[in-house]
């Protein structure tokens, strides 16, 4: 997992994490990953991150290098050593 | 004697002449700019069809690239682009487009010249400081290249000047700062059909993509609602390396000559990050142009500008605001502080600025440094606790707790936080109107300002 654009601050000011989900019955979609991420690895302030069961507008989800919208946003299902990453859209100049 | 004044006279002329040149170029440089669009300053340029031979001569390196050659290089001399923002993405665009030869250059900027943009707004000088911003690049590309005409917009793009102004271009550059401007030039750009070379810079990283081009995606097809104003940080607070938006402005540039010599261009419907710490180019593939796009669909719901500000929830400008969120007895002016120090009364001083900004300046007294996302931490709340406790033990009045931050926004939400977390009655719990900034201002002008 990886995070940019200021995404990281929110998780413990590091950039790249190697996260191990649990086990579960059902395979693993964003949708069940980002409650997890809440739970898990979130420190703190959660709604500048997560707004209901999505990311927060003006944070763009990638898996594997490609917008997450081509592979089914919440839908999509995690396959093992996956990237994904968290992308805080940039607006300085 | 008389010779020895004849040469001295000589001297006094020569130097006087120098002023004037000075003063007349700076009338030169208040008269030219415009404020306002009522015409068209950029179709009346004649189309090119052949290079002189100056162009030859100072065009030649790029002219022997097959890519660009002397088709390319006339398409350039008969391009016009608009740059929004002559700050630290529009410089280093602006000043490559003008060297490469592009017809037309206008450079859109409300703002002037602070010495605070000297170190990534390469374009202006020391000389600069206070001059339009605008200006003060034209002049700068002008003085590289007078084939490009320049056309400086000394205003504020909004709903009802920015369709005017775009439809004049072929190719927009978004160099701005801001949510709201980012939307509005969204918006004009699918309206007026031009292409937008998007690009933005914060910290060490920097992000481009080019929009609205070969049916590629809108800002909207991305960005459908616009991010919560608490999470968008600016230049100033978050800080920015000036090399980053040099590198991401070029690109910009590098992307806007593809598109004007009919080369295929990089970044349509994908998005560059650059990461200048870890020293990463990434090219994410993006999605293509939605169809619920409220406006670059075929169905649009959004089909005039509208009212950015008020869309975003914040300002069309990265300039930052003063809040005020606590009643006025709970807080100090930076007069009233100066005399609670220069009285020796005890207190507790809490700065909640970064551990980075207290290395840069801090007040003349013992003070203790908890970042305000910090405060909440127990270990923050225990420290803080046995502080008052061992003071209050010396006395029967109030503990005052002030909380001081950079400008009197943080200390303010600071104060709120004590006041949550804190279990202690024997407290008085205030912050300092305007914080570091007023205190330069008002008690020591001698204090530095960031
Ligand atoms: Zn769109």
């Amino acid at each position: 997992m990886y995070f940019s654009g200021g995404a990281e601050l929110l998780f413990d000011k590091k950039k790249k994490h190697d996260v191990n989900l649990p086990a579960k019955e059902t395979p693993w979609t964003i949708k069940d990953l980002l409650p997890w991420m809440k739970d898990n690895m979130l420190k703190e302030r959660p709604e500048l991150f997560i707004q209901g069961e999505t990311v927060r507008p003006g944070i763009l989800v990638l898996i594997n290098d490609a917008d997450w919208e081509l592979m089914g946003e919440l839908d999509y299902s995690i396959q093992n050593k996956d990237k994904i990453v968290f992308i805080s859209t940039l607006h300085g100049g | 004697m008389a010779e020895e004044e004849i040469e001295h006279l000589k001297k006094l002329i020569a130097e006087k002449d120098k002023e004037i040149e000075k003063l007349k170029g700076a009338t030169n440089i208040q008269k030219d700019f415009l404020t306002h669009v009522d015409e068209n300053h950029v179709n009346d340029l004649p189309k090119k069809s052949k290079l002189s031979n100056p162009e030859i001569s100072r065009y030649s390196r790029q002219l022997i690239l097959p890519e660009i050659g002397i088709k390319g290089q006339v398409l350039l001399s008969n391009t016009s682009i608009l740059i929004v923002g002559a700050g630290g993405l529009g410089c280093p665009a602006a000043i490559y487009l003008a060297a490469a030869g592009v017809g037309c250059l206008g450079l859109v900027d409300y703002d002037e010249v602070e010495l605070s943009n000297l170190h990534r707004q390469i374009l202006h000088s020391e000389s600069k400081v206070n001059v339009k911003k605008c200006v003060s690049a034209a002049q700068a590309c002008t003085e590289l290249n007078s084939f490009v005409k320049c056309v400086p917009y000394h205003l504020q793009l909004n709903s009802s000047n920015a369709l005017k102004i775009i439809s004049q271009y072929d190719i927009v550059l978004d160099a701005t700062d801001n949510v709201a401007t980012r939307y509005l030039l969204n918006d004009a750009c699918i309206l007026a059909g031009k292409p937008l070379v998007s690009g933005s810079a914060l910290r060490f990283e920097g992000q481009l993509t080019v929009y609205n081009y070969k049916g590629g995606p809108c800002y909207r097809c991305l960005y459908p609602k616009p991010p919560p104003p608490e999470t968008v940080t600016n230049c100033s607070d978050g800080g920015v390396l000036g090399v980053i938006p040099g590198i991401i402005g070029s690109l910009q540039a590098l992307e806007a000559i593809k598109i004007a010599t009919g080369n295929e261009c990089s970044y349509n419907q994908k998005l560059l990050m650059y990461d200048g710490l870890e020293g990463t180019f990434r090219t994410i593939r993006l999605r293509g142009r939605q169809s619920t796009c409220p406006i670059c669909s075929d169905n649009p719901t959004i089909t005039q500008l509208i009212d950015y500000e008020q869309f975003c929830g914040a300002r069309a400008s990265d300039k930052d605001k003063s809040v005020t969120v606590l009643n006025r007895e709970d807080r100090l002016s930076a007069a009233d502080y100066k005399s609670l120090l220069d009285k020796d009364h005890p207190h507790i001083l809490v700065d909640v600025r970064q551990p980075v900004e207290v290395d840069i300046c801090k007040l003349p007294t013992n003070s203790i440094n908890i970042p305000l996302n910090d405060l909440h931490k127990s270990s923050s709340v225990n420290q803080l606790s046995s502080m008052i406790n061992s003071m209050s033990e010396e006395t029967t009045d109030q503990v005052p707790v002030i909380c001081v931050c950079r400008r009197g926004n943080d200390s303010q939400l600071a104060v709120q936080k004590i006041k949550e977390t804190l279990k202690h009655d024997n407290v008085a719990i205030q912050d300092i109107i305007g914080g570091l900034t007023s205190w330069a201002k008002t008690v020591d002008p001698e204090f530095p300002t960031y």
